[in-house]
């Protein structure tokens, strides 16, 4: 298995929720401000940190044409949330850094996925990105990079789309905090409640969100991303083809379990499974328990899942596994059950 | 009512329903003011199916346009625009290369209200939208342009629930048939004659990359044969004049060809619209990378009448030629 030497490129790495609650109503309900006191806690570690550069996964981004790369350098608006417009206006003034922006699509580009930067006044910046970039960042003391993600990608896409964001972060010199804008389980109430009333939808998703939470407070990154198949099926409502965040973020942070995981705090939010946590590179490592996927340096493009043409199932190879980049060892074809 | 005159308190009525789909590609090659990128051409058996069905409109009296997007995804309830007013630019998250919309929408709030108490007697989840920051969804925008360019009549916009994902598409079938009949019901009461607009394509895999010229139409096809089937056995029960049963279809539809029905759009109509057996008029169908479209009305005979203000033309009459860059 591959490693990723990636550890010098990324300080911390967060996991942070998108809803709109712990900004615009904290008061709302105990767990909304237990909530927003940890964002707080990240923002105070992410100053601490000196970092160069805030590299954000949205899952709240979707993108059809590959993956979509923020490079607007100071893009404003009046956000409202579609959901929760009657909590009120987000204004935002964010900083983006443009020039990583680029240097992060070419390497997507040269590693053979589908990117493009967006540049454009009034682009409808997610949700998630602008509530966590308000409270982990609110004087834009550090730029900021937000990256889509792909409603049909899977996993090898996604990897390689990590790995291009270290190939990007080393070519520039920077170092940086990974944050992957999700929740946990991300089922929300179908009725409206009072907010005093909130808990997490269901017994399942409280369960699995503690089993994932158990996996990240060990360090267990990279167990918790080879378990993202099973988490979408057990815990995730299917608006998109999988869950990706994870495999993101171990592909950025390096593809292992040797981490000092910290839960600064979980808790329901409209019935979702919000929860703040971090992970610090450390020394010792958990015992690796769960890998058996592999770790893709390339993305060699459309497996046309709709095309069942016995020439294409006969080509079929979803991965390269011969001209290495950065020196990493060979891969094997993966990924063959999204036939 | 802030935004129309009072109405008389005369039965209301459902005078047309459309399948009008959103692709915002339709309206960056139609090169309408409001819309910043410029285009070459593309998409035209679509545009001109889009042509045909507003003269059709344009003979309809009609006082709103009511519409189900399926781009305004809700999870918790199905919300309601209510605002007067709302006035910003759209920019679309997926092509922001074909789609930078500065739009200007009256909303008919009275109805919209109306809509609201209907469901909430019925126990159905909804809530009314009146923040007046809030950016409308860029399905609505693109459905609202194509229909009406020149925005000259109120609409009531509804957000489409996420009940497919949460639950599965025949729970979906049951909240748009509950939501059609309060719809129905709402109109009636309002003394409005209202037209439905379903925003939304059939098939619905896209391609994943996209050309260098947007517009090349020697790219455009289906994603794949199975959906085109699909969709024309859809259609042919749309030409037939078997709604219900294309309703009946809907969920193995979906689940076959990914279609954007599973935003509930189509049930909504024909439920509202208590299942026409009068055959729909197709104007025309097409894809969009890869997506299909059909562009189909249905509207009674006695909903015909003399010419309205309705804007027939969309890109002529607002003050840009067609097909010029
Ligand atoms: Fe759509």
């Amino acid at each position: 298995m591959a490693q990723n030497k990636s550890s010098n490129t990324i300080i911390k790495g967060f996991v942070l929720p998108g809803l709109v609650q712990p900004l615009l109503s904290p008061d709302a309900n105990p767990g909304y401000r237990k909530i927003r006191t940890a964002f707080e806690k990240v923002r105070e570690e992410i100053e601490r940190s000196q970092a160069d550069l805030i590299l954000i996964y949205s899952t709240m981004w979707p993108s059809i044409l590959g993956h979509q790369i923020q490079a607007m350098p100071e893009p404003e608006w009046n956000l409202v949330d579609e959901e929760f417009h009657e909590l009120g206006t987000i204004h935002y003034k964010l900083k983006i850094d443009s020039e990583f922006a680029e240097c992060y699509n070419k390497h997507a580009l040269k590693r053979g996925l589908h990117s493009r930067t967006i540049a454009h006044h009034g682009f409808p910046i997610d949700t998630g990105s602008v509530v966590a970039l308000k409270l982990i960042n609110p004087e834009n003391r550090i730029p900021a990079v937000i990256v889509s993600s792909n409603i049909y990608s899977d996993r090898a896409e996604t990897v390689v789309l990590g790995k291009a964001a270290v190939s990007a972060l080393k070519e520039q010199g920077k170092r940086a905090v990974a944050v992957i804008i999700s929740t946990l389980s991300n089922r929300l109430h179908a009725d409206f409640i009072d907010p005093k009333d909130d808990k997490i939808n269901s017994l399942k998703d409280q369960e699995w969100n503690l089993k994932i939470l158990e996996f990240l407070e060990k360090g267990r990154l990279e167990d918790v991303a080879q378990l993202s198949r099973q988490i979408q099926r057990e815990a995730r409502v299917k608006k998109v083809s999988n869950f990706k965040p994870f495999w993101w973020l171990s592909a950025v942070m390096g593809a292992h379990n040797r981490y000092t995981g910290q839960i600064y705090e979980y808790q329901p939010i409209y019935g979702t499974g919000s929860a703040v946590i971090g992970l610090t590179p450390a020394l010792n490592a958990s015992r690796d328990l769960e890998f058996d996927e592999d770790a893709p340096e390339y993305y060699t493009g459309e497996r046309n899942v709709l095309s069942l043409s016995s020439e294409s199932m006969a080509d079929f190879s979803s991965q390269q596994n011969s001209g290495n980049f950065d020196g990493s060892t060979e891969m094997e074809n993966e990924d063959n059950e999204n036939i | 009512m802030a935004t129309e005159p009072q109405k008389s308190k005369t039965k209301g009525a459902i005078v047309a329903g459309c399948l009008a789909p959103h692709p915002p590609h339709l309206v960056y090659a139609e090169n309408p003011p409001q819309n910043e990128p410029r285009s070459e051409c593309g998409w035209e058996t679509l545009r001109w199916a889009y042509e045909s069905m507003r003269n059709e409109l344009s003979t309809i009296d009609h006082d709103v346009l009511v519409i189900l997007s399926p781009h305004w995804r809700t999870y918790v309830g199905t919300h309601i625009l209510a605002t007067p007013h709302l006035k910003s630019l759209s920019v679309d998250p997926v092509f922001p290369h074909l789609f930078r919309y500065s739009y200007d929408i009256k909303v008919d709030v009275e109805l919209a209200e109306t809509i609201h108490a209907v469901c909430q007697e019925k126990n159905i989840p909804t809530k009314l939208m009146q923040n007046p920051d809030f950016r409308v969804d860029y399905g609505t925008i693109v459905t609202g342009h194509m229909i009406n360019p020149l925005w000259n009549k109120p609409i009531v916009c509804l957000s489409a629930n996420s009940v497919s994902a949460y639950y599965n598409l025949d729970r979906m079938q049951a909240l748009m048939m509950e939501l059609g009949a309060a719809t129905k019901e709402a109109i009636e009461k309002s003394g409005r004659k209202a037209i439905l607009l379903a925003s939304h394509s059939l098939s619905h895999r896209h391609f994943t990359s996209e050309n260098e010229i947007p517009e090349d139409m020697s790219k455009e096809h289906i994603t794949n044969h199975s959906l085109y089937l699909w969709d024309m056995k859809m259609i042919n029960l749309m030409k037939a004049g078997k709604s219900k049963e294309m309703v009946d279809l809907i969920p193995d539809f979906t689940e076959q060809t990914i279609a954007e029905t599973e935003s509930g759009g189509l049930t909504w109509m024909m439920q509202a619209m208590d299942y026409p057996t009068y055959p729909a008029k197709v104007h025309g169908y097409g894809t969009v990378i890869g997506t299909g479209n059909v562009v189909a009305s249905w509207a009674p005979k006695s909903s015909h009448s003399a010419p309205t203000a309705h804007s027939t033309q969309s890109g002529v009459q607002s003050g840009v030629q067609l097909g010029t860059k």
